[in-house]
């Protein structure tokens, strides 16, 4: 199986506090990978890791079989990895065209930024309709949608998406995992992170379960599904 | 009336000044977070910049393009050797490193120029004056503010209208996401400080103009006005640094024109207490800076 993500022995602190301690996870690509466990678990500083946007103090990030511990955010963007973060993180005074301009200037060539930008209004319409509204101004499902557009204009390979359906209406949530599942079915290898743990382990085909820092369970989402001693232990809401 | 007139040609040019030079501290601020108590040694070194270029001979023109040069050259150099290392500190932090830093161009600006004041001479057509509805007008203080006018429109048009620009806006907002979209921080930060240090150049130049001599504080009360002028704007908010800045500079030359002579001592307490007043009505400055809105 070939891998876009693997992290062995992850280790994140900050200052005195140890947020991950030797955490291993694999990522298949062209699969959806999701991480699980409860708040204060130690996802968001796993994805914040492999970002680059946090320093790792022990064990080793590869993406698509090359090693990019400790490698600035830029490097990690080109090696095909995009981020959208917890809590969405729009640039809430540019409007949502500009967020997808200024996302679309690390992409060397203009004329493919361009068209990125035109296809992404077309594959979520309301932010062409919305293309020079503030992005402050747009609804929690329609800053998470904008999120998503902004890490694809990168042409990403590997998507890191933090909390997507966090505080989103039911439907919203519903739209933002069928996007999960296009984006999978073109070939875009996913890791995402949910506290929504049914939802996730639906449409994921691996998981890992982190409690306390560390790994707790890994495996089919069948298997953890079924495993009530784990749903309990870890899962239940 | 014509007495009118000069006070308000030195009101918006005096103004003019200290709102490119709260902008420039507020282009900085609003991206990493520092307060930079060094803007004003920048500003001065600028005018260490002329002296020494019509020293060697150059043209006043030219001078003044190397003052603004020195002045942009200093910014990048102080955000690459002491800033860069700094970043991500809290607020305090900063505010001492930047002390230091000012503590320590002062005393070199000291030892190896001069503690006092020495002089720049721009040819006398500079200083002239013209006559508008029977008032006498000074040619500096009028180009000034044309210069300041078009300083400040050039720089929004960057921010507005330029890829940079735009990197900076999102900066300002979010530093960190930037960075995880792939863009290169660093250049944004260096281009913020480029840009602060060119408008403190600018603002070396009109006062160089003006006043004929550089010394080791010359920045540092313009700068401390400016500062005044970024809290009564609102801090981080680059629309209220430059009407701060006006606000200030027509206040002074108000205060100078119109107080009665007993009065005058008081000019700087008189300005304060305005300042002091207009924050108690709006703690977050004239126009505060936009909360980031996440939901």
């Amino acid at each position: 199986m070939e891998t876009a993500l693997s992290i062995k022995g992850l280790d994140v602190r900050y200052g005195p506090v140890q947020a991950t301690r030797g955490v291993d996870l694999t990522a298949a690509k062209g699969g959806v990978t999701a991480l699980l466990g409860a708040n204060g678990a130690g996802k968001t500083s796993t994805v914040m890791a492999i970002a680059g946007a946090l320093r790792i103090s022990g064990g080793s990030v590869s993406i698509f079989g090359k090693d990019m511990t400790g490698a600035t955010p830029d490097a990690i963007v080109r090696a095909g990895v995009a981020i959208s973060p917890e809590g969405r993180r729009v640039f809430s005074a540019l409007s949502v065209e500009d967020n997808l301009t200024l996302a679309g200037s690390v992409v060397g060539d203009a004329a493919t930024a361009l068209s990125r930008k035109a296809a992404m209004m077309e594959r979520f319409p309301i932010l062409g309709e919305r293309r020079k509204q503030l992005a402050g101004l747009l609804s929690g499902g329609e800053q998470q949608m904008l999120a998503v557009a902004r890490a694809l204009m990168s042409g990403p390979r590997l998507l890191l998406m933090d909390e997507p359906s966090l505080g989103l209406a039911p439907q919203m949530v519903d739209a933002i995992f069928g996007i999960v599942e296009e984006l999978r079915d073109e070939g875009i290898s996913i890791l995402l992170v949910e506290q929504n743990a049914t939802l996730a382990l639906d449409v994921a085909d691996h998981a890992v379960i982190l409690a306390n820092g560390a790994v707790a369970a890994a495996g089919a989402p069948g298997d953890l599904k079924n495993d009530k001693l784990l749903q309990a232990a870890y899962l239940a809401a | 009336m014509d007495l009118i007139i000069q006070q308000s040609i030195n009101a918006i040019s005096l103004g003019g000044v200290y709102a490119m030079l709260a902008l420039g501290l507020a282009i900085v601020f609003s991206i990493v977070g520092l307060i930079n108590f060094a803007h004003g040694d920048i500003m001065t070194f600028g005018g260490y910049g002329i002296f020494l270029s019509l020293a060697f001979g150059t043209s006043p023109v030219a001078a003044l393009a190397v003052g603004i040069g020195a002045a942009v050259v200093m910014a990048l150099t102080l955000e690459r050797t002491a800033f860069r290392a700094m970043r991500g500190a809290d607020v305090v932090t900063l505010l001492i490193t930047s002390f230091a830093v000012s503590e320590i161009l002062k005393v070199v600006f000291q030892n190896t120029i001069s503690a006092r004041p020495v002089p720049i001479s721009f040819p006398a057509a500079w200083s002239g004056t013209y006559q508008v509805a029977g008032a006498t007008i000074g040619v500096v203080p009028t180009v000034s503010i044309i210069v300041a006018f078009v300083s400040l429109l050039g720089l929004t048009l960057i921010l507005r209208r330029t890829a940079t620009g735009l990197a900076m806006r999102a900066a300002a907002e979010d530093l960190e996401m930037l960075k995880l979209l792939g863009v290169r921080a660093n250049r944004v930060v260096a281009m913020a400080f480029a840009l602060s240090g060119l408008l403190a150049g600018i603002a070396a130049v009109i006062w160089t103009a003006q006043r004929g001599s550089v010394d080791p504080m010359m920045g540092f009360f313009p700068v401390l006005k400016a500062f005044i002028a970024t809290v009564l704007g609102g801090l981080g908010s680059l629309g209220g640094a430059v009407l701060g800045g006006f606000v200030i500079g027509v206040l002074e030359v108000l205060t100078q024109a119109f107080l009665p002579d007993g009065l005058s001592p008081y000019r700087d307490a008189i300005v304060l207490a305005l300042v002091i007043a207009a924050l108690l009505w709006r703690p977050d400055g004239l126009l505060p800076a936009k909360n980031a809105n996440r939901s």
